[in-house]
């Protein structure tokens, strides 16, 4: 009987673990003032509540519990290390004087130490590396091999880095706070940043042979919901409806044997409707407000291509318009690329080739293999041949993934 | 806390501002560190005559070399030092972007390390010396 009852409670531990160990983290470090004490502290307290909850039975606020208990070990520790450091002392006394106060658990609290964690580990004073490791290290919990796998790069590498990124929160004095007004829309952007690097890195792998690592975009789209949970704000929302419109033609777009297949060519009916509704939903949302942003644009345009029967009904009218308003909102030659291309679905090869041209001619994008396919695609179109394998081979000689290096010679192929 | 704040920008302008636009931005300026220093969050602070008048000490083989010019060639020169009183680095941020100069060159901002230990562990070796 007891041994069923042990099972029930270890079951109800890991439950509680996967549901509240993150903000179980972001109240420790608040309350500890240090990542790795908080870190510790969060082990503990688990390690704690197996050996106890048994006897004592299931605290009614499991997650208070595990931040109480957790700041007492970590107190403790601190207590004990002070007779051979003092430097230690005084921060040990100022955690230990605060017991008898309330420490400020409730929801909103809580909640606010969520995104102050977000906001410290997205900080612009981190390098951009830095800001992602530390994000799936402390929100999504990855371990640094899961980090460090997904990424390509070796264990002590990323291991480095986080503790790097550590260091200079603790040595710069980075404080451990959610932005006020003013600095919230740029603080907001750099989370937004992180996040969708992220989502990018798993839908699209830099390099190698596997086209996308599914794990990660799980993940971003994980910390999308969360941070929408936290903040509800129209770029959050539009983040977020991109993912998962993106997301949502992942089994569409390689075949079996691993093939990179366009978007024109995808099989619809392979595209999950569950993220496609959720994204639209949140898309509308997002451009009801009338406060958004580049994301929420982007999330519209892959929103237009969601709610297409097939190529040839998609309104590249509406697209074009969506890229104009991108493009200026974020002028950049990648979006104008794109504006190219869905120009030339909306009036014709000839009308894209001419733009994508204008943006080559200038110097922008000569190494963006893309640019390359895109041209050379429209020039096959117009049956311009040799224009076409010149741009093939350009593109080919700049991509280093499989998928796409395979699509590419295959093109080539085709021509002749 | 004290945050290092180094001025950086290109030697030459200055004096490619007409002298209007050179006025103006040593006004802004100047009003903005007494905005600082009303503030309490100026802590010192010195400009720095040109990059031209810099002179560089090396230990090279065994003895010191004496060099003209700056330490590194760099595009943009050291012009000024201030030193910043501020909470925390998000503090140091929006004290600094503020600060009229930042549009003349980059500021970098470091904070200062706290040597106390390091002061008192020395002063007791040397005093255990003599």
């Amino acid at each position: 009987m007891t041994g069923q009852v042990d099972e029930q409670i270890r079951e109800k531990v890991e439950c509680v673990y996967r549901a509240e160990s993150g903000r179980i983290l972001a109240t420790l470090i608040r309350l500890l003032g240090d990542f790795d004490l908080a870190e510790d502290a969060v082990q503990d307290a688990f390690r704690a509540a197996l050996e106890r909850w048994p006897q004592e039975g299931v605290p009614t606020n499991p997650a208070a519990w595990l931040i109480s208990t957790g700041r007492f070990k970590a107190i403790d520790a601190m207590r004990r290390r002070v007779r051979f450091d003092a430097s230690q002392a005084a921060i040990g006394e100022q955690l230990y004087s605060d017991t008898t106060e309330a420490l400020a658990l409730d929801d909103e609290s809580v909640h606010d130490d969520q995104l102050r964690l977000i906001f410290t580990c997205c900080h612009p004073a981190l390098a951009t590396e830095a800001r992602v490791a530390l994000t799936l290290r402390e929100i999504c919990g990855l371990t640094t091999e899961a980090i460090a796998r997904a990424f390509l790069t070796g264990p002590s590498t990323l291991a480095q880095r986080i503790v790097r990124a550590k260091t200079k929160i603790r040595e710069a004095r980075i404080p451990y706070q959610v932005p006020g007004p003013a600095e919230l829309p740029d603080r907001l952007d750099t989370v937004l940043q992180v996040i969708y690097l992220v989502f990018n890195e798993g839908y699209s792998a830099s390099s190698g042979a596997s086209l996308t690592r599914p794990d990660l975009s799980g993940e971003a789209i994980r910390l999308g919901r969360l941070l929408l949970e936290l903040l509800t704000e129209p770029e959050v929302m539009g983040l977020l409806a991109l993912m998962l419109l993106q997301e949502s033609r992942r089994a569409a777009r390689t075949s079996p044997s691993g093939d990179l297949i366009l978007l024109e060519n995808q099989d619809r009916s392979l595209w999950n409707r569950d993220q496609i509704a959720e994204g639209l939903t949140l898309v509308e949302r997002a451009l009801l407000s009338r406060r958004f942003g580049p994301y929420t644009l982007q999330a519209a345009i892959a929103a237009v291509h969601a709610e297409a029967a097939d190529v040839a009904s998609t309104d590249w009218a509406q697209i074009v318009a969506l890229y104009t308003l991108l493009a200026r909102a974020e002028p950049s030659p990648i979006i104008e690329l794109n504006r190219a291309v869905a120009v030339a679905m909306r009036d014709g090869p000839a009308a894209g080739v001419d733009l994508i041209d204008a943006i080559l001619a200038r110097g922008d994008l000569a190494d963006y293999h893309l640019a390359h396919s895109a041209r050379a695609d429209l020039c096959r179109r117009l049956g311009r041949r040799l224009e076409a394998r010149a741009s093939y081979e350009r593109a080919l000689a700049l991509t280093q993934q499989e998928p796409e290096r395979q699509f590419l010679q295959k093109r080539l192929q085709e021509l002749g | 806390m004290k945050y290092i704040c180094l001025g950086y920008m290109e030697p030459n302008k200055f004096e490619t501002m007409s002298e209007s636009e050179r006025n103006a931005m040593v006004d802004e300026c100047f009003t903005y560190d007494d905005v600082l220093r009303k503030n309490g969050h100026f802590a010192g602070g010195e400009a720095l005559q040109s990059s031209h008048t810099a002179t560089t000490l090396r230990w090279n083989k065994g003895k010191v070399l004496v060099t003209d010019g700056p330490y590194a060639e760099t595009k943009e020169q050291l012009g000024g030092i201030l030193i910043l009183e501020a909470r925390d680095l998000n503090h140091a941020i929006q004290l600094m972007s503020k600060h009229p100069g930042v549009k003349a060159g980059p500021f970098e901002i470091r904070p200062a390390a706290d040597l106390t230990d390091m002061i008192h562990q020395s002063e007791q070796r040397r005093s255990v010396a003599k």
